[in-house]
This record gives structure tokens, sequence and C-alpha cells, in this order.
């Protein structure tokens, strides 16, 4: 499951490397890390936004290697994919391995086709699909159009996205 | 009083006399009086060049006269075997406009007229995408050099006004991105085959046949014709120095009317859309359009958003080809050089 934690670091050098290591010890996947130097909190800690894929019943535990890190952690919550963003594919679709083409999104784990349907007039002719993408932020969506683009040109399908 | 004392005559050579030459000579016959009233300018033809002929009079020709011409009902004739090239440098004139073919390829002969009526010291105004699309800086560099005007509405979206709307209207914006439906024959077909579920084949046909798409129409369908006038854009609103090889191309002959279906489904049209930004992005092809977004125009009407830093979003709606229309905008550009 994808989870967002908001947690704070110390203003010294390293913090973050110290934050994301707990991360992979307990099995977990980084999603995306929104760091932003400039900003800073009333105590002065530097705030930062995680997405980890991780096992619930492992999330305890990692709050628990963080705060004895001193990182302290504000806030944690499942996270939703926010942003969804509709695609048509025109093109041999079935014969170049549709499946393929979905995994390649799947795959990042911030982005996942959640809804497709298919239109197809006959084996061997052009068939047309729309693709619903869903992501966790509007930058991730843009990134997981562009995988597509990348292996829908590899394979002649037209790619159609919104404006 | 004043207004004759202020009364400006305004001589003008007609290069290229076919649908949008001999439109331009129909709008000058009937706004003769509101030319005089409204901006004290006394619009005269003074020559017409064609590949069949010429027709010269310093005094003026009769625009009915030449409108003949079009019907076979005056025949074209070349007097003292006058070259266009010759009228162009020789007559008497002050603009001369530039309604010949699109060569996308060469510019000609547009590129030539143009260039020879700007080294011979005349201002130009044209319909003619190929020579701007093609050689968009030397053109502007060399009627700068010769203190001429050049000027170029008609080139993009028809009597749809743009280049001039960003020039004048939107002065002091920054222009972040255009993007729009610069083609009505492609607009036209796509609508069509959603409307009615027709495949593009039909539909083309459909398109020919009440003269919304030429017998050849690849420059249309293929998106060529989208790419020069991005171009125009790119080079006149963005100061980019691109061809229409730097676009990036897609056309509508692969569009299904199953694709168009699930567009639907989902909310959305499908436009062949035009987009240039400040960031040098440079691409023509199909796009989703949301319903309810102010791009999706049916028909043969063309479209286009200015996003802008202060004024936000521009959009304008208007018919991108025909003749009259054409001549609207090449009339405007003339008007304009005596603002
Ligand atoms: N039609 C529209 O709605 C529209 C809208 C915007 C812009 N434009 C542009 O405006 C231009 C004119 O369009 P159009 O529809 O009027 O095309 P058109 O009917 O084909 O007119 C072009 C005319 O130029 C003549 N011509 C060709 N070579 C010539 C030469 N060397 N010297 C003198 N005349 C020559 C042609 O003569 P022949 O017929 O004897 O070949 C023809 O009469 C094109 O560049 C087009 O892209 C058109």
């Amino acid at each position: 499951m994808k989870i967002s934690m908001d947690i704070e670091l110390k203003d010294i050098p390293g913090q973050l490397v110290r934050a994301l290591q707990p991360v992979s010890d307990s099995g977990g996947n980084i999603v995306s890390v929104v760091h932003q130097h400039d900003k800073k909190t009333p105590s002065g800690r530097i705030p930062v936004q995680l997405v980890v894929e991780l096992d619930e019943q492992r999330l305890e535990r990692l709050v628990r290697a963080l705060t004895e890190r001193g990182v302290r952690v504000v806030r944690t919550g499942e996270e939703r994919l926010k942003e969804s963003m509709v695609v048509l594919l025109i093109g041999h679709i079935v014969h170049s391995d549709l499946r393929e083409t979905i995994d390649s999104i799947d795959r990042t784990g911030f982005a996942e086709v959640v809804a497709l349907s298919l239109s197809m007039p006959s084996v061997d002719e052009e068939s047309s699909a729309s693709v619903t993408i869903s992501a966790i932020g509007d930058q991730e969506l843009r990134e997981a159009l562009h995988i597509l683009e990348g292996t829908a040109k590899e394979k002649g399908i037209m790619v159609i996205a919104p404006i | 009083m004043s207004m004759r004392s202020n009364m400006k005559t305004v001589r003008i050579s007609i290069i290229g006399f076919g649908y949008v030459g001999a439109g331009l000579a129909e709008v000058i016959r009937r706004k003769r009086a509101d030319l005089v009233s409204t901006y004290g300018l006394d619009v005269r033809i003074v020559g017409i060049a064609d590949l069949n002929g010429i027709f010269i009079d310093e005094q003026g020709l009769d625009e009915a006269e030449l409108l003949k011409l079009r019907t076979g009902a005056k025949d074209w004739e070349r007097p003292g075997g006058m070259t266009t090239l010759e009228l162009i440098k020789e007559l008497d004139y002050e603009v001369m406009v530039e309604t010949t073919h699109t060569d996308v390829t060469s510019g000609q002969p547009g590129l030539t007229h143009i260039t020879t009526a700007l080294e011979s010291g005349r201002h130009v105004v044209t319909s003619n995408k190929g020579p701007l699309a093609l050689e968009y800086s030397r053109l502007t560099d060399l009627a700068a050099a010769q203190g001429c005007a050049l000027k170029y509405e008609a080139t993009v979206g028809g009597a749809m006004p743009l280049i001039s709307l960003i020039r004048d209207n939107l002065a002091g914006n920054g222009v972040l991105s255009i993007q729009g439906i610069l083609n009505g024959t492609c607009n036209y077909i796509l609508t069509r085959m959603a409307e009615e579920g027709l495949p593009y084949e039909h539909v083309l046909k459909e398109a020919q046949e009440l003269g919304y798409a030429e017998a050849d129409p690849s420059s249309d369908v293929k998106g060529l014709d989208t790419a020069v006038k991005l171009v125009i854009l790119a080079n006149s609103v963005f100061g980019m120095n691109a061809t229409y090889r730097d676009v990036e191309v897609t056309g509508i002959t692969a569009i299904t009317p199953d694709a168009l279906k699930l567009a639907d489904d989902a909310g959305y049209v499908i436009k062949l859309i035009g987009e240039v930004s400040r960031e040098g992005c440079l691409k023509a092809r199909p796009r989703l359009v949301p319903k309810d977004d102010p791009l999706n125009v049916g028909g043969t009407l063309n479209v286009a958003t200015i996003k802008t830093d202060l004024a936000g979003d521009i959009t304008v709606i208007g018919k991108g080809a025909g003749p009259i229309e054409a001549a609207s905008a090449i009339l405007a550009d003339i008007i304009s050089i005596y603002r």
C-alpha cells in the first residue's frame, strides 16, 4: 500500500539520507520525496513529504525507527491516486501486447492504469482503447504519460492526450 | 473639408488573381465608400497579375470588370508582353498584395514576388504562407531595412485576428503559448465523423464535394498546413527561427469512428490541435479536447487560445478560410499600414 508521510528533519547535513535508510531497511520502496530546503517549521526543522510503498503492518516499526534517528513523524496516511487522465490509443493495440504497455505505467509505483475500454472492429484491424491513468500528483501523471508515449512510439501506436 | 484634405490614395497591385485575389477586389468594391468616410483612404487596384496575364490602369481598374475574369466573361490580356516581375518593380503603386498559391518547399513564386516588391520599396500584404514559413527573418529584416510594412494576418486563421490581436491589443503581455485549431478542413472532417459515426474516407469525400477539402487534401489532413501556420506564429510571436521541419506533426488520417466514440464516452472530442509555446514546443497533433472547453468548436471553424501572463487566457473563434474572409484580413492589414 502507498503511504504518505510528513516528516521533519533537523537542519544539519545528511539528514535526508538518514531518514530514507529505515524505509529500505523495513522493505519499503520510496515512491517520491518532496524536500523543500527553503521552507522551515517554526522550530527550525525542514519539512519533507515522503510517499512510500510499504506493507501496512510494517508502518509502526518504520515510524519508531525514524523517531529513534531524530526524525519527527508528523503525519502518516494512505496515499490516494489523486490525479487522473484519460488517454486514447489507436493502432494494433492487441497484437502489440497491451499488457506490457499498461505494466510500464503500473511499475512506476506512482501511477496506475485504473480503467481501460477497448474497441476492436476485428482482430486484424487497428483498434482503439481509452485508458484512464491515475497518479499521486500532477507531475507524476505527466511522467506516466511520457512513459506511455515512449512505449507506444516503439510499437507504432498513436497516443491522443488531453490538451 | 478635413476629410478631403486628409484623403490618401492607396494604390495596390494584386499578384495572383485566384479566389483570394478576386475576393479582395470584391471587398474593395463593396467597401469603397466606407474606406473613404471612415479611414480617409481611396484604395485603388492599379494592377493585377496572374499566370494568364496582366491588367494595369494607373487611375484604378474597375473591380466589377476584373471579377468577370473569374467567370470567363472577360479574357486576360498582357499589355506589351509585361511580366509579373516587371509589373511588381515598374508600376507606380504603394502596396503589393501577394495571393499566389502556397508552396512550402520552395516558397515560390511568392518568395520572389515579395522580395522584389520590398526591394522596390513597396509595402507587402500577403495571404501566402510559403514565403513566411520558410524565410520569415530574411523577409522581415528586408522589410525593416527598406522601411516597408510586411503584413500577413490572412496566413494564419483566415478572418480570425491573431497576429495583430497579440501585437496590438495584447501589447505588453508576455505570451506563454498558443493552442488551437488552425485548419478548417480537419475540423470539418473530425466534427462530421464524431457526429455521424462515419469513417474518415467517407467524410473526406463529402468534404471534397462541398468544397471544404481540396482534391489533394494531404497538406491539410496530414497536418502540414497546421504546421506551417504554427511556424508563422512561432517566428512572429515568439521570435523563433523555425521552419515547418521543426514541427512535430501527426495528422488525422488514422482517427477512427471508434476512437471518437471512446473519446465521447469520456467527455472529450478529438481535434487536430496546433501548439506553440515560448519554451519552444512546436506540435501539430490530434488531442482530446474536453467538450466544455472553448477550443471545442465544430464545422470548418478555426479557434485559438492565447495564454498570456497578464490577460490570462484569450480565445478567438472565426472562419479560417473563404475568399471574402481572407480578404477581410488583407484589407485590415492594408488599412493598418495607414493608421
Ligand atoms: N482560399 C482561402 O480561403 C485562403 C485563406 C487564407 C490564405 N489563403 C492563401 O492565399 C493564397 C491564395 O489562395 P487562393 O485560394 O486564392 O488560391 P488560388 O485560387 O489557387 O489562386 C492563386 C492564383 O495565383 C496565380 N498564380 C500562380 N502563379 C503565379 C505567378 N507566377 N504570377 C502571378 N500569378 C500566379 C494562379 O494562377 P492560375 O490559376 O493560372 O494557376 C491563381 O490564380 C494561397 O497562398 C493560400 O494558401 C487562402
